[in-house]
């Protein structure tokens, strides 16, 4: 399943890293007691050490260093007990100090490991370099105004994470399933929301490509602040493809970073703000190093929830799930917890068909949100409730063709299935001499098919199973009308 | 090593400072001057020596995610020199 | 009575006031007026009567019934104009900060203003505290009360010292009795050094940075100018304390500084740090200092040879470190959101155009170096270096107070010099605090006792260094100091020419 670009010259293959910005889950900024919350009024969700007046000083907020630990914990990542804030200097309208409170020598985080799980059920590791933390800056607005870009600073000073991964990636559709894994983790850990359209999540990515062999790497190129999966897998796919055609034209790609445009499908060159650029870097005087001891940081591990590669093993060997079930259950941690909910039985030791269960909530419950445009937690059909469900099909009250009828009603009516199968008379006729009576009705009333069967044409056995089951509108018990119409015909 | 112009020119714009092309020479000079005289610490032996990041030992106090400031447009704004509906403005940026 | 109330210590104030000798407003009247009849000396950027007035009158009122906030209520103060204060012009000394007017006040003023003090005006200083002679502030250049009787600069006007310069010309000519100052690199002490005060450094974290323009983050520090010792301790007591707002700020308790008085200098060890000397620094000085120490001595204090071996290192460190941290300090006047904003055509065009106004030459210099000597290719060879040299030097008095409580050392290597001295070479106005600067490096509580006049009938200060947060000591040598010297402050005739 490599992904390769065939050029004029040879093979290519193409080199991936992200770093992702994650904004960390707090009440207030990194730096200041102003509120993170999206939105609002221009510059209302600003402090005066957010505006940078003369004077105001950082005081580093507590819980956004307890998430980036979470973080790095469930990134399998080294925790550094000495990390260091330093400034990365630059000039923008957007950040008030001059400067970015970042962490540059010395991360709070440091390796670690991300597992993407294929399709095809196998898994792939990709490192992680780095998590480090530092201030969002504010925002820019260009076309209110002929003359002048406005500035808002909301988000200036909201914390984020950053998360560097190792150039381990090597096709767009391993970006897209590292990104969704990623958000699957922080959601898991609650250190980060995962919301792409409102910018909790946006990825740089660099890519470069190599030919088919080549050990080194060739320059490779930043596409900043991409912020969806699908246009990360596009962004790689047109930056790739565009860096082949250099190559092979006998051109140098220039490391440079790059803006991806999804109206037009291509990636350009950001304007020449990059001119000189020289961060200065330097450890911020105004905040002391961030020292943490063991005991800290073994608090936090033992309060980490169960984490989605752990999840996925653990229902493959106690549910017996294949690898893609469980790992498609367990991207959301609301699904997976709704799936052990239908799992269980509220029969004392007793649990439900748990592959059943998943075939429910994949394909039956799935489609059905997803055409309501609704998430499980929202659900009009509770765990309980399709629990239920299984259940009228586990004692044959129903069949599980009139269990997608229930189903179907269940979702539009939120009502217990029960119900429905009660009112509606669903209930699933099991007494032979009832089902015997539509046999035989339907073979005296079928001469000409029975003649068919008799020549040899097996196939026609469907038929008849059709026949009775519209003669008893469904609830015949599949089972038995085979079993009865299989002696009945042969006789 | 001497500075010339164009490292004046350079440093100039990374701090977003206008130097008129007539200074440049002599701000060289003087940068010079100042770069020669510190660069007698190469006479000091920092083998093995970690670099200072703070003369305080002490453990600072960290802050409760509360949201206890913000809310304060006004003030935030109170100096602005060319505010526009709850914004700060700057001449146009074409990215 | 007027003029005797300007002769007052901090502490003969608070006595007076307790007494009912006199009222706050009375004081603050006669201050006032002091301020305005001196307005030649400069000492000032922006006057603050009628602030003074309302707090004196808040004062009284409190006083009378029976609700008095300690030492420092009713006194006269300056505040220097590093500091924001709330709903007054702060400027730095910049034109960048031209009509600044803060919507908060910095943590030291607010102390000082709920202990009572009153605020007679904002001090003049070096453009953002960058200078050691108060000719670098955009709002001209503030004049040292002091004149030489005989020499080379006899009746010239000469500068106060700096960055505090306008700090230490409002208390030694008595247009207050007490001035907050900033200490960088010796921002108090040297100026107080020139003008015959006390000027005060305490350790770094001591007093918050909160609300003081930043000029280098990890070395400024406020503390008080005053004419006695026992008025820095009092006035001290009121600016520390720590705060929450400042993540460097220490969290220890504020002792009663006042309380180490008048115990004396029995059995204190006192070193003499022997590289303490600098090329052509005048023999009266070097005299000066071998006196204080025998004046120690006399006292019963036990003095003791000390080797501070990188003290040479000293300044070279500073100018690289300060400058790094003022370049990124400085970054945030950039005309978008408060103080001086020059148009142009392009965002870049604007900051450039706003920055080389707005800031002055020593300024521009100095954040200048500091991006070059963090840009790439330099930062391990300046930034890294100098933070390892500062390591050494801060090595060099860790191990020296293993054996001694206190170190005397002069001021500043020459008594106040004439305007427009020094002002070619940056380096030699540089040298003036090479004997400040050490300590500013090592975060070490410090200050200049004023101890003697030179041959030319100028004021010399002698300088004390103690061990981190042990002010106590600092104080009770000063005292010891401050009482052999006999030190007299003239009065001066309030800057009329
Ligand atoms: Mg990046
Ligand atoms: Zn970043």
């Amino acid at each position: 399943m490599s992904y390769i670009i065939q050029g004029d010259t040879g093979d290519w293959e193409v080199v991936i890293g992200l770093e992702v910005h994650a904004q960390i889950v707090s009440n207030s900024k990194l730096f200041s007691g102003a509120s993170t919350e999206f939105g609002g009024e221009s510059n209302d969700h600003v402090s005066l050490v957010d505006a940078a007046m003369p004077g105001m000083l950082p005081v580093l907020n507590e819980h956004c260093v307890e998430q980036a630990v979470r973080t790095g914990l469930g990134l399998k990542a080294h925790i550094n007990l000495y990390s260091v804030f330093e400034r990365k200097n630059y000039f923008y309208a957007d950040l008030p100090q001059g400067y970015q409170i970042s962490q540059f020598a010395h991360p709070i985080v440091g390796a670690g490991t991300v597992i993407l799980d294929m399709p095809d059920g196998s898994t792939r590791p990709i490192g992680i370099e780095r998590l480090h933390m530092e201030q969002d800056a504010g925002k820019s607005m260009h076309d209110q105004d002929p003359k002048r870009s406005f500035i808002d600073l909301n988000r200036s000073g909201v914390a984020l994470m950053e998360i560097v991964s190792d150039p381990d990636m090597r096709s767009p559709e391993e970006a897209g399933i590292y990104v969704r894994k990623l958000r699957s983790i922080v959601r898991y850990l609650g250190t980060c929301d995962g919301n792409m359209e409102q910018g909790s999540m946006r990825a740089d990515v660099n890519v470069s490509v190599r030919k088919v062999g080549e050990t080194d790497l060739r320059t490779r190129c930043e596409i900043k602040n991409v912020n969806s999966v699908r246009f990360v897998m596009q962004a790689i796919e047109v930056e790739a493809q565009r860096q082949v055609e250099i190559w092979e034209s006998g051109g140098e790609v220039h490391q440079e970073t790059r803006l991806f445009d999804p109206a037009k499908s291509e990636t350009r060159a950001m304007r020449s703000k990059e001119f000189a650029h020289d961060y200065r870097y330097f450890p911020d005087p105004d905040l002391l190093p961030v020292k943490l001891s063991a005991e800290y940081v073994d608090a936090i591990a033992a309060t980490l929830p169960e984490l989605p590669d752990e999840k996925k093993n653990r229902f493959m060997t106690d549910y017996s799930l294949s690898a893609y079930d469980a790992g498609v259950l367990v991207v959301d941690q609301d699904t997976a917890a709704y799936f052990e909910d239908v799992v269980r039985s509220p029969e004392k030791g007793k649990t439900r068909d748990a592959k059943l269960a998943a075939n429910w909530v994949i394909s039956n419950l799935f489609g059905a949100l997803n055409a309501l445009g609704k998430s499980v937690t929202d659900s009009p059909v509770s765990s309980q409730q399709l629990g239920q469900l299984l259940d009228l099909m586990a004692d044959d009250t129903i069949s599980g063709r009139i269990a997608k009828d229930v189903f179907e009603i269940m979702i539009e009516t939120s009502r217990d299935p029960a119900d429905i199968v009660e009112e509606k008379g669903l209930t699933q006729i099991t007494d032979t001499g009832a089902i015997e009576a539509a046999v035989d009705d339907v073979i005296a009333n079928s001469p000409e098919q029975v003649q068919e069967f008799k020549d040899g044409n097996e196939r026609i056995a469907g038929w008849f199973v059709g026949q009775v089951m519209k003669a008893t509108q469904g609830k015949a018990n599949p089972g038995m009308v085979n079993q009865l119409l299989k002696e009945k015909l042969k006789s | 090593m001497a500075l010339d112009q164009d490292t004046v020119r350079r440093i100039a714009f990374l701090a977003r400072i206008r130097v008129e092309d007539e200074r440049l020479d002599q701000i060289a000079g003087e940068l010079d001057g100042i770069l020669h005289w510190v660069e007698q610490l190469s006479e000091v032996d920092t083998d093995g020596v970690e670099p200072m990041t703070s003369v305080t030992e002490v453990i600072p106090a960290l802050r409760s995610d509360v949201v206890n400031d913000g809310n304060c447009r006004d003030r935030v704004l109170a100096n602005a020199p060319d505010p526009v509906d709850g914004f700060y403005t700057v001449p146009k940026v074409v990215e | 009575m007027g003029n005797n109330l300007t002769n007052l210590t901090i502490a003969e104030a608070r006595d007076g006031l307790t007494g009912g000798d006199f009222s706050a407003v009375e004081l603050a009247e006669v201050h006032n007026k002091a301020v305005a009849d001196a307005r030649d000396l400069n000492a000032f950027v922006t006057e603050t009567p009628d602030v003074a007035l309302s707090a004196a009158k808040a004062s009284d009122a409190r006083r009378a019934a029976g609700d008095v906030r300690g030492p420092m209520d009713g006194v006269p103060v300056a505040i220097k104009d590093l500091f924001c204060t709330e709903g007054i012009q702060s400027t730095a000394g910049s034109h960048i900060l031209e009509g600044f007017v803060p919507e908060y006040e910095s943590t030291v003023s607010q102390n000082l203003k709920d202990a009572g003090a009153v605020m007679v005006g904002k001090s003049n200083m070096d453009e953002f505290a960058m200078g050691s002679a108060t000719v670098s502030s955009y709002y001209g250049n503030t004049i040292n009360p002091w004149k030489a009787a005989t020499g080379e600069n006899a009746g010239k006007d000469l500068v106060p010292g700096g960055s505090s310069g306008g700090s230490a010309s409002a208390v030694a000519a008595r247009l207050c009795l007490g001035a907050t100052g900033t200490d960088t690199g010796g921002s108090i002490r040297q100026p107080a050094s020139f003008t015959g005060i006390v000027g005060m450094k305490p350790t770094y974290g001591r007093c918050s940075r909160w609300g003081i323009v930043a000029f280098a983050s990890s070395l400024d520090q406020a503390g008080p100018m005053t004419r006695t010792v026992r008025d820095a301790a009092i006035m001290l007591g009121a600016m520390a304390g720590h705060d929450l707002r400042d993540s460097t700020s220490a969290p220890v308790e504020t002792p009663d500084f006042e309380s180490s008085l008048g115990q004396g200098v029995k059995g204190l060890r006192v070193g003499i740090p022997k590289e303490y000397t600098a090329d052509g620094m005048p023999q009266e000085i070097t005299d000066l200092w071998a006196k204080g120490a025998e004046w120690l001595k006399a006292a019963g204090a036990e003095i003791i040879d000390v080797s501070l071996p990188h003290t040479k290192y000293a300044l070279p460190t500073y100018y690289i470190v300060a400058p790094a941290e003022a370049s990124a300090n400085l970054a945030r006047y950039d005309g978008v959101r408060f103080g001086l904003r020059v148009d142009g055509e392009s965002l870049d065009d604007m900051y450039m155009n706003t920055r080389g106004e707005g800031f002055g030459e020593e300024v521009q210099r100095r954040v200048l170096i500091g991006t070059y000597v963090l840009s790439a290719g330099y930062y391990d060879a300046y930034y890294v270096k100098a933070q390892k040299v500062r390591t050494r030097i801060a090595g060099d008095f860790n191990a020296a107070f293993e054996d001694v409580d206190v170190m005397l050392a002069p001021t500043a290597p020459s008594p106040a010099f004439a305007i427009g001295e020094k002002m070619d070479d940056p380096v030699a106005m540089y040298l003036n605090d090479v004997f400040t600067v050490p300590a500013s490096l090592a975060g070490l509580p410090a200050m200049s006792v004023p101890a003697g006049l030179s041959a030319d009938g100028l004021p010399l200060g002698l300088q004390l260094i103690a061990r981190p947060f042990d002010e106590l000591t600092l104080f009770r040598a000063g005292e010891a100091l401050e009482q052999a010297a006999g030190f007299d402050l003239p009065i001066f005739s309030g800057g009329e020419d």
